[in-house]
């Protein structure tokens, strides 16, 4: 086990190494970050020069990625483009994203588990298939659209949540935009959810389970759900990640000043330490739910934990 | 056939008169509903079984041995399967008239069911020792910590070496016997009345079949449970059982004690299963095989099932469908021909 | 008879900002740490079948399937106004009459104005074009580079396989919202192919796995190894035993793919990253629309349920395609 870990991390360095280096790549070699930082006025070329070299941006691209990764494992991101320090940006806008995603993954998993295991234990009848064929409109409408819409029916209309969220970001307000973030991966975890118990209840162990004369719930829930919940773990693993990457149309819809508000701002001024210094973290929050969803394998299937 | 409370004359009739089967088997049917048509599984299968008894359910795939066996266990799967007709008497009481609870607790407690695949069968993520302890958890109540003594105990009872050590361990982690022993050790666990072992040594290697069935019939004999083994292996049968029943297309067609089985099929598909096994003393002679297929249980042939393959065949056998005929004591034969068969036999 | 129920479940990630633009099961079975063990689980990848007869079967099966009809039509439907979009709105998606600003439905122009006077209706049909556009073109891309990636590297093994892995890990490492809205903020053109461009770069990813799984279950099958133990060359396995067994696959995941592409270009032209006008875009109008919602909600609703229908109908298109060609439901 120790050693598989060991392994895992390893292998995540390279890939580290390779998006960072290519969103880095996007920032400072395709953009210009002196040329943004004046903005619609054309720099002094001399000014322009010295503040390169202070920024250490005449060097060559690799050189300038080692010179800010080593920035940033000393915990320098950089200054932001009102002269905040990113770190201070970090701060304040991860724990906001954190709580929106969490918000968002207990949603997801709650419904979507229910819905699955509701489905999935009647396959082929009227519930499972409205649940699929609901599944797949939920998918298909992109979340800028299901946001607006829940916002303008929920928030304008009925009035039952706040349309946009209090800056002190209560988690009572982030029900709403939770649900809209968790929309998309919540239809995924109802469908996977629903195929994997379809599957397995038919499976011979199930079988066995029954004529050992265990009453229905506890075949359900020890036996059956066990085994189908492996690959709904793993998808919600990779997917917190993915969550708070996607966390940014979410913020824009309803004014939550966190991560994705913070990147887009960055983003739209081309303030390159802000974005790149985000992405690194958001790439490294993805690496690592992935690592911890490897391992949540190894515990829940022993075939794996003793391969 | 030591009966506790033993009867003046043993012979089989009288024997029968004085107990009551542990389980009787009445006109049972099941019938799949599927997109392409129903499926007469099981089609009037009527069998009995005593304590201490060994009954063979002998036939092809798709004669539905297994089906009846699972309709008795009450394990069918439903839909696409129904139970359309029948009584299985148990210890007195028609299961069919039970609750949903009152059959839950005599499923595992006082019959149990042994699988044929015990990878696929045993959970892969549970320890065994879970499994096991989970019979008595669940029909006993005990703690699981008990649980878990009692299921070292069972290990230990079906010889798997170093059961304390093992009984952590995953299904995967054990050998294809072990495993099977594993599933002999579930099923016995409650001290049950009856066992349905369904292909138990079919998935084995040959070396490992007769371990594991000799180890079912000395436990069987031990605990004098009955014990109705479904195989399709005709060599299986003939060391372990007492009464044959031979299945074919949804029906049984010949019920008989083992060695008059043997010795006189009074079936002529019977006696094509008994031609087709290879033997020593006829090396080099062409094996005998039944011709045709077995029919597609959404169309069974009209008149007796067996007649489009059947040697015998004759204009009676296309129409009308044969009765059970009594060819013996204890001895049936669906068969028109049945005399004819007999005495060809012999 | 609907009744989706493969493993490879969740699909196309377009607009969740998910790094992964795919998470099925053919991945989630990649990560699992070692090969799943013999006779556990469903097998990787999708099982080698007979091509000819599960492609005629599969149409047989396509052609009595409601949804696979239905959503046909409709993309049928999309790509003749796409190409067409004169045939059923004759006025001009530019022309604007600030007069007429914000102004609901009325006769002749069933959807009403947006904020510069101009017709929603006339704007939702051209809007048609960008989206399947940069759907096909991306999709297209995304599914030849994959596959011939992917394809090569699964039958190959060894090092490039490796190497082609990791870099399709760090491509699925990048948040692809993110992605591309960094990407696409430094390219000024207005024309689709940068957005194309992006998709093909982060899509890839997702077929080059698919391809890969199929390449490396077919490479085990008996027939394969038959025919390679009788001499059959690199090129005559591939081409001829291999290849087949890939497509169906390759087709189903791509065919889904292509609904969260459009879903990801509307998203990326939402948020100003995308498209540019003059090009219509559904994304655009619907960013452009939506500080009215409350007001003029009809501004939103109609190119927000434009797109949404078409998304819909490839992910049914390609879910109804993937029930069909997955023998394990036969």
């Amino acid at each position: 086990m120790g050693r598989y870990v060991i392994r895992r991390l390893l292998q995540m360095i390279p890939v580290f190494i390779g998006s960072t280096f290519l969103i880095f790549f996007m920032v400072y070699a395709l953009g210009d970050p002196v040329a943004a930082m004046f903005g619609e006025r054309a720099p002094d070329p001399a000014t322009a020069a010295q503040i390169r070299r202070e920024l250490y941006l005449d060097a060559p691209l690799w050189k300038q990625y080692l010179h800010y990764m080593g920035q940033i494992f000393q915990g320098n991101f950089g200054t932001a483009f009102n002269g905040q320090s990113v770190i201070e940006l970090m701060v304040s806008a991860f724990p906001v994203t954190l709580r929106l995603t969490v918000v968002a993954v207990v949603i997801e998993m709650v419904v979507g588990v229910v819905l699955g295991v509701f489905s999935g234990l009647r396959r082929g009848r009227g519930i499972d298939t409205s649940v699929l064929v609901l599944t797949l409109v939920v998918v298909s409408i992109p979340t800028f659209v299901s946001g607006y819409l829940l916002q303008f029916l929920f928030g304008v209309q009925w009035g039952w949540a706040a349309p946009s969220v209090s800056p002190e970001v209560p988690l009572n307000e982030l029900l709403l935009p939770g649900l809209v973030l968790a929309l998309v991966s919540l239809a995924y975890v109802t469908r996977l959810t629903r195929t994997s118990i379809a599957e397995n209840v038919r499976a011979d162990y199930v079988r066995t389970a029954v004529a050992k004369g265990l009453p229905r719930h506890r075949v359900i829930t020890r036996h059956l759900l066990r085994n189908s919940l492996i690959p709904v773990v793993t998808f919600i693993g990779t997917d917190i990640g993915a969550l708070m990457g996607g966390a940014i149309v979410t913020e824009r819809i309803f004014n939550i000043h966190g991560v994705g508000y913070q990147l887009y701002q960055g983003i739209l001024r081309q303030n390159s330490p802000t974005v790149v210094g985000f992405v690194t973290i958001l790439v490294l929050v993805f690496l690592l739910a992935n690592l911890l969803v490897d391992l949540l394998y190894a515990v829940l299937d022993p075939r794996i934990r003793y391969a | 056939m030591t009966h506790q409370e033993a009867a003046p004359e043993p012979t089989g009739t009288a024997a029968a008169v004085a107990e009551p089967p542990l389980l009787d088997v009445r006109d049972l049917r099941v019938e799949f509903r599927t997109r392409d048509g129903v499926a007469k599984a099981v089609n009037g299968v009527s069998y009995h079984v005593a304590r201490g008894q060994t009954l063979a359910v002998l036939g092809e795939s798709g004669s539905g041995k297994s089906v009846t066996a699972q309709a008795v266990m009450g394990i069918l799967d439903s839909p696409p399967g129904f139970l359309t007709g029948g009584e299985i008497v148990f210890q007195g009481r028609d299961l069919l008239t039970l609750r949903r609870e009152e059959r839950r607790r005599i499923r595992g407690a006082k019959m149990a069911m042994i699988f044929q695949d015990a990878l696929s069968s045993l959970n892969p993520v549970l320890s065994v020792g879970a499994q096991l302890g989970e019979m008595f958890q669940v029909h006993e109540g005990v703690s699981r910590k008990e649980a878990r003594a009692r299921a070292v105990e069972l290990m230990e009872r079906v010889k798997i070496p170093a059961a304390r050590e093992r009984v952590g361990d995953y299904p995967h982690q054990f050998s294809g016997g072990m495993r099977q022993r594993i599933m002999i050790a579930m099923a016995l666990a409650l001290g049950p009345d009856l066992i349905i072992a369904d292909e138990p040594t079919t998935a084995l290697d040959v070396t490992v079949q007769a371990q594991v069935m000799d180890l079912l019939a000395e436990l069987q004999r031990e605990l004098t449970m009955g014990l109705i083994l479904i195989t399709h292996d005709l060599g299986v049968v003939a060391d372990v059982a007492d009464t044959i029943a031979v299945m074919y297309a949804g029906r049984i067609v010949e019920t008989a004690p083992v060695h008059q089985l043997y010795k006189a099929p009074a079936h002529p598909y019977t006696r094509g299963l008994l031609d087709s096994i290879p033997r020593l003393d006829q090396k080099g002679r062409q094996l005998y095989a039944i011709k045709g297929m077995p029919p597609n249980l959404t169309a069974v042939p009209p008149g007796c099932p067996f007649h489009p393959r059947c040697p015998l065949v004759r204009d009676v056998c296309r129409t009308d469908p044969p009765p059970l005929y009594e060819v013996g004591p204890g001895r049936t034969s669906a068969c028109h021909f049945w005399k004819e068969t007999l005495d060809g036999a012999r | 008879m609907p009744e989706p129920s493969v493993p490879k479940e969740a699909i196309g990630h377009g607009d969740g900002g998910s790094a992964a633009l795919a998470l099925g099961e053919a991945e989630s079975l990649e990560r699992r740490p070692g090969a799943a063990p013999p006779g556990a689980g469903p097998p990787g990848g999708v099982p080698a079948g007979k091509p000819r007869s599960l492609w005629s079967d599969a149409w047989h099966d396509l052609c009595r399937n409601p949804v696979f009809v239905v959503s046909a039509l409709v993309i049928v439907f999309l790509v003749i106004i796409a190409i067409w979009p004169q045939l059923i709105a004759t006025g001009n998606p530019y022309r604007a009459d600030l007069a007429k600003a914000q102004q609901g439905s009325q006769p002749g122009h069933p959807f009403g104005f947006d904020t510069q006077g101009r017709d929603v209706y006339t704007r939702v049909v051209y809007g048609a074009r960008a989206s399947i556009t940069v759907g096909v073109c991306a999709t297209t891309g995304a599914a030849l580079l994959g596959s011939l990636l992917g394809g090569l590297a699964g039958f190959f093994g060894g090092w490039s396989d490796t190497l082609l892995s990791r870099i399709a890990d760090i491509f699925f490492g990048i948040p692809v919202i993110l992605g591309g809205l960094v990407f696409l903020s430094m390219v000024a053109s207005t024309t689709v192919w940068p957005v194309v461009g992006f998709i093909v770069l982060l899509g890839w990813p997702q077929v080059s796995r698919i391809a890969r799984g199929s390449v490396v279950t077919a490479k085990q099958n008996d027939y394969v190894q038959a025919a390679r133990a009788l001499g059959a060359g690199n090129g005559r396995m591939l081409l001829r035993h291999i290849a087949p067994n890939a497509v169906a696959p390759v087709i189903v995941v791509a065919t889904i793919a292509l609904g969260t592409f459009i879903a990801l270009e509307a998203t990326l032209s939402y948020l100003g990253a995308g498209l540019k006008p003059p090009t219509i875009s559904w994304g655009i109008d619907i960013s452009t629309a939506s500080p009215y919602i409350r007001s003029a909600p009809h501004m939103l609703l109609w190119p927000a349920g434009a797109l949404s229908i078409t998304v819909l109908a490839f992910i049914m298109l390609g879910d109804a395609v993937r029930d069909a060609l997955d023998p394990k439901l036969r």
